[in-house]
């Protein structure tokens, strides 16, 4: 709006329910303005079967077990290299569906809205999420918008929810895990972490780190159909804390100890560079489209091989496998034991 | 993992064959630079060394460590004071002082934000007039000369919000300290190779001939850090006491003229307390009389706060290479990276993090 316009506004009657650019708290107060913002902005953008406003979406009843998860979007800047909150937000549902060994079914999306963010930027993020579900075949069906004051809120948070349903043969958890089994990871860390970072702090890096976010469907399809749902014990994507917090989490349900070659793991020299100048161990960065997957030793090399057909699977490796006893174990070049780092949690705060 | 010449598996076995091939009798050799103890750890050269009869101990080569308590209580008070942001380091702000940390304080609405670099403070400074931004300058003489140039770029900007609390400390005088302590155990000393890049050789000279001690600088890489040894090994084992260079590739004689030169304008040799060691002559910087109007202890009211650490934490024994981390009673127990008792435990360079982080408790807890 120029300048022109403001005087003439100021002269006139003030229009309150006029579209505004920018969100006002009257956008998530329930009345006309709720309903002007969700019927232009919102649901032309999530074409989903939602449409119809009611407080529920339904969906049809399926046979046998269904998944659910839910998570919170926080990430700064809200546009990154690499991807943005929107589809950061439904890939990274979609994937916590795939490594419970679920097929997608529905999205949904809360938004909690600051006060003054422009709705330019809010079309952007809904269309990214439109596009993010497109690509992984998925609807957004039900959601929900709040708007907070000025202040209280860093732009723009989202929190979404993904149902899925999980065919009869997958029982994939932690307790599945036996002595013996091989850890897989599906490609080299850190990307995603350090792209945010460095778009965050300005860092000032000349290389371009990009994230890794994507949807992992099919890498974690080509797995199963590779070696059936009995031949892969645990799926779970890399993402807040890094490789180093999905070890330790999984080591300790499963009650069993890791040991990880250090050297078998892959960084590329760009990443572990950047990460030697800020002291931050890359097996602490998020990722978002890496996951590891701990097999049989009789389904090693299936599983390699399947991963590696998917572009998202390429730079699959081995990169330890499961003993007796506790901890997670990083073997040194030299051949020394020494226990994983699980970091605090404060050196990289809302990544994800 | 891509193939690094001085992480090379064979180079360091080969380095260790060549050192064990020297070595008659049993020698203790100390480094002090947290970045080399933690590469010692992590790559397992002690265990390596062990065998051939040679000890490394670890100095205070941690700056966040030697920083005092009170220091840090100086800092958390900055932070609370209304308009005031305290700017730090990441691995500062889980350090604790007498009582809280900078990241408990945060949390309870003190305004604290941690930067990358002290240009970041001045750049928040300069878009943020209505605040009074204070940075906290901890670091050896390699950081000391970025935060020399924080203030000159401030004065440049006209800043009048922008400060300093400076903690910046000096290595040699804190080596001549310890050797200067009856019944110390140092025989050769690994000189941290990055504060030799920047100042050069010639500040150890001295020390060299006091106290008749082979110096080596030394680089951070295992096999760095193993041709180091070497060389000290040489001269321990061929009676000398030289001042020798490891580190070649980094180091020369004179230093880094451009960065001694910021230091020299901004800063001067002033004496105040390292956590641990005390008092040492000349061991601190402090900021040139030309520059007060930037140091935040001139323009900030405070309290005088006496230094006191934890009475269970064993900082000045360890920091003084008395100590073994996984000798202290309360390590791996009641002092854990996320409830330290002292600033060792919690650095990204302590030694005490660097045992816990690259030593099974079981095995020497």
């Amino acid at each position: 709006m120029n300048s022109d316009a403001n005087v003439q506004g100021a002269l006139l009657c003030p229009a309150p329910f006029s579209d505004p650019i920018e969100i006002r708290l009257a956008h998530g107060g329930g009345g006309r303005m709720s309903q002007a913002l969700l019927e232009r902005v919102i649901l032309p953008r999530l074409k989903g079967e939602a449409a119809a406003l009611h407080d529920a979406a339904v969906l049809p009843a399926t046979a046998g077990r269904i998944a659910l998860a839910t998570d919170a979007f926080v990430v700064q800047p809200l546009f990154f290299p690499g991807g943005d909150i929107g589809s950061l937000a439904v890939f990274g549902t979609v994937n916590d569906l795939l490594m419970a060994g679920a097929q997608p079914l529905a999205l949904t999306l809360s938004l909690i809205l600051e006060e003054g963010l422009a709705i330019a930027l809010l079309e952007r993020v809904l269309d990214s999420v439109q596009g993010a579900a497109l690509r992984c075949g998925v609807q957004v069906v039900a959601g929900d918008t709040k708007v907070v004051g000025r202040g209280q809120a860093d732009g723009l948070y989202l929190a979404m929810t993904g149902l899925g349903t999980v065919a009869p043969d997958r029982h994939l958890h932690p307790h599945q895990v036996r002595i013996g089994d091989r850890i897989l990871l599906s490609g080299d860390l850190g990307r995603h972490g350090l792209a945010v970072l460095n778009a965050r702090e300005n860092l000032g890096f000349e290389t371009a780190f990009i994230s890794d976010s994507a949807p992992l469907i099919e890498p974690v399809e080509a797995l199963l159909e590779a070696v059936g749902g009995e031949g892969v014990h645990v799926l779970r994507d890399v993402t807040r804390g890094g490789l180093a917090a999905v070890l330790h989490e999984i080591a300790r349900a499963a009650g069993l100890a890791f040991h990880i070659t250090e050297a078998a793991v892959p960084v590329e020299p760009p990443v572990r560079a950047a990460c030697e100048l800020l002291g931050i161990d890359p097996l602490q960065l998020a990722c978002e489209g890496r996951f590891i997957a701990i097999v049989p030793p009789e389904q090693e090399s299936a599983a390699l091989r399947a991963l590696r057909t998917c572009a998202l699977g390429a730079g699959a490796v081995t990169i330890g496998q499961v003993t007796q006893g506790e901890g997670v174990w990083l073997e040194s070049p030299l051949g020394f034991n020494r226990p994983l780092e699980w970091g605090s949690g404060e050196l990289l705060p809302r990544i994800c | 993992m891509a193939s690094h010449p001085y992480r090379d598996r064979d180079a360091m076995h080969q380095c260790v064959e060549a050192i064990a091939r020297r070595v008659s009798r049993p020698w203790t050799l100390m480094e002090v630079c947290g970045g080399q103890t933690h590469a010692i750890l992590r790559h397992g050269l002690d265990r390596l060394l062990a065998p051939a009869g040679i000890a490394l101990i670890h100095g205070p080569g941690c700056p966040v460590c030697v920083t005092p308590t009170a220091r840090i209580d100086q800092a958390i008070a900055l932070a609370r004071m209304p308009g005031v942001i305290l700017c730090s380091f990441g691995d500062m702000l889980r350090v604790p002082g007498s009582g809280a940390d900078l990241s408990t304080a945060r949390a309870r609405g003190a305004r604290v934000q941690a930067v990358y670099s002290p240009l970041d403070a001045v750049r928040l400074a300069q878009r943020q007039p209505q605040d009074e931004v204070v940075f906290f300058a901890v670091g050896f003489e390699t950081t000391a000369p970025a935060t020399a140039l924080a203030v000159l770029q401030a004065q440049a900007l006209g800043l009048t919000n922008f400060s300093l609390l400076v903690a910046h400390v000096r290595v040699p005088p804190a080596v001549a300290a310890l050797l200067a302590t009856p019944n110390h155990r140092i025989q050769a000393l690994l000189a941290a190779g990055h504060v030799c890049a920047v100042m050069g050789l010639a500040e150890y000279a001295p020390l060299v001939r006091r106290f008749s001690l082979p110096v080596v600088a030394t680089g951070f890489e295992p096999v760095d850090i193993l041709q180091g040894v070497l060389c000290a090994v040489d001269q321990l084992e061929s009676g000398q006491a030289r001042l020798e260079n490891a580190y070649a590739r980094a180091v020369t004689d004179g230093g880094k003229g451009d960065a001694q030169r910021l230091l020299e304008t901004v800063f001067e040799p002033a004496t105040r307390p390292w956590r641990g060691l005390g008092e040492i002559p000349n061991g601190a910087l402090s900021l040139r009389p030309a520059w007060q109007a930037f140091d935040a202890e001139a323009r900030f009211p405070f309290d005088q706060i006496p230094e006191s650490s934890h009475p269970d934490c064993q900082a000045a024994a360890v920091l003084t290479g008395r100590l073994t981390p996984t000798e202290c009673p309360a390590f791996g127990r009641r002092c854990r990276p996320e409830h330290p008792l002292g600033a060792p435990m919690v650095s990204a360079e302590g030694a005490c993090a660097a045992y816990f982080h690259y030593r099974a408790p079981m095995e020497e807890g």
